[in-house]
């Protein structure tokens, strides 16, 4: 009934979010959801009080090799430059064709 | 002082005491919208009483001007302020482009003052925020190379900021006075008062940007003071070669010397990402902006009345 994807999560600045969704669905996604985020780390207070402190949280739920193949993407293009978090988790699907 | 800056000084206030009154970033937005279409109308408004033609020659003069500003910046910054190219070129272009809400106080400083201005200082508005970016961008990366300008100038435009500016300003002008007055409440009257809450949130931000300057020591604030004066000197030439009456060239030099912090950001983080954004941003939020404010404003309108000659 279910089957196993990888979630990945992406934390990054809100100015990447339209780039970010290009090269997510160019290598492979079927998908995306983002939420606003704010909070801290190596790169201060990102407080989202205005635009340039704002963050995002992008989950992007898909095949493991489409996973690993954005998070390679997208530690090379933008890690050095912007604040920005990944990881990925195994998550249970219902109807797994979407993802 | 005008009223409005004592609502920035409480913002900057609550944020050194660490208050926890917080914008949410909807309102941010909402505020921001509302300011840059508010902004456009009355442009588009005082626009449509003049012949469009008589427009091109100071805009393109004053185009000239947004391209000067950042080339002036950019070796002070790199030579003197020992920092390197994408920093330098990045603080150039937030120097060489305008903040809106600065302009909204100039103009409401001059009203109360009862010292009018013309309506083409909105399209000089639109107009300063664009070059500055490109020849930015163009300074930290080359002409040509590897920077996808088509993109580029899409995201740049299309932003926020100059989409609902250049948007207010056509509406306006196609509307008129006439056409425009059933928007009357919202759009100009109730603006002060917006303003007036978009600036306390601007002074939450700015008192955060102080802890940077600190990090990076006397010159850049230093630049944050000085350059200012250097546009304003240019604004005030240009202004006077154009004909701009006294509020015009206070205006103009008020724009010339304001620093972009919404525009852009935006843009140099997508286009010149090893840029730090804290510097720049930390420069013409902490500093200029709150400079023009209380003491660059009134410098600039006195300038301009002696200038041309009127009691200053």
């Amino acid at each position: 009934m279910t089957a196993t994807r990888k979630l990945l999560t992406i934390i990054c600045e809100t100015d990447l979010e339209t780039r970010l969704g290009e090269d997510v669905m160019r290598l492979g996604a079927h998908g995306f959801t983002v939420t606003d985020a704010r909070g801290r780390g190596s790169r201060g207070l990102r407080d989202a009080s205005w635009d340039p402190t704002a963050n995002i949280r992008m989950e992007i739920i898909c095949e493991e090799r489409v996973a690993e193949t954005i998070a390679e993407h997208v530690r090379a293009a933008y890690s050095d430059n912007y604040a920005m978090v990944l990881y990925m988790v195994d998550v249970s699907v219902l109807r797994a064709e979407k993802f | 002082m005008e009223p409005v800056i004592l609502f920035f000084l409480l913002g900057v206030a609550g944020g050194l005491a660490r208050t926890d009154m917080k914008f949410p970033t909807a309102l941010y937005e909402a505020l921001t919208i509302y300011l840059l279409l508010a902004i456009g109308l009355k442009g588009g408004v005082e626009l449509a009483k003049h012949p469009l033609l008589d427009a091109v020659l100071p805009s393109a003069a004053v185009v000239l001007l947004g391209v000067a500003i950042p080339l002036v910046a950019f070796p002070i910054l790199l030579r003197l302020g020992g920092l390197n190219r994408a920093d330098a070129a990045s603080i150039a272009a937030h120097y060489g482009s305008v903040s809106v809400v600065t302009f909204a106080v100039g103009a409401a400083y001059l009203n109360r003052l009862g010292e009018s201005y013309e309506g083409i200082l909105t399209v000089f508005l639109v107009l300063l925020e664009i070059p500055a970016i490109v020849v930015g961008i163009a300074l930290a990366k080359g002409v040509g190379k590897d920077v996808a300008w088509g993109r580029l100038v899409r995201e740049v435009m299309f932003g926020k900021s100059i989409f609902l500016l250049l948007g207010g300003l056509v509406v306006g002008w196609f509307a008129g006075l006439d056409g425009i007055a059933p928007l009357d409440r919202l759009f100009f009257d109730l603006f002060k008062g917006v303003l007036a809450l978009f600036l306390l949130e601007m002074g939450l931000v700015a008192s955060r940007q102080l802890d940077v300057l600190r990090r990076f020591g006397p010159f850049l604030a230093g630049f944050a003071v000085i350059m200012p004066m250097i546009s304003a000197a240019l604004g005030l030439v240009t202004g006077l070669l154009l004909g701009l009456s006294p509020g015009g060239m206070t205006l103009l030099a008020t724009l010339a010397a304001s620093a972009s912090y919404i525009a852009a950001p935006a843009a140099m983080r997508i286009a010149v990402p090893d840029a730090n954004p804290a510097l720049s941003v930390g420069a013409s939020l902490g500093i200029t902006f709150p400079f023009n404010l209380v003491a660059g404003i009134p410098i600039y309108h006195k300038a301009a009345l002696w200038l041309t000659g009127g009691d200053a």
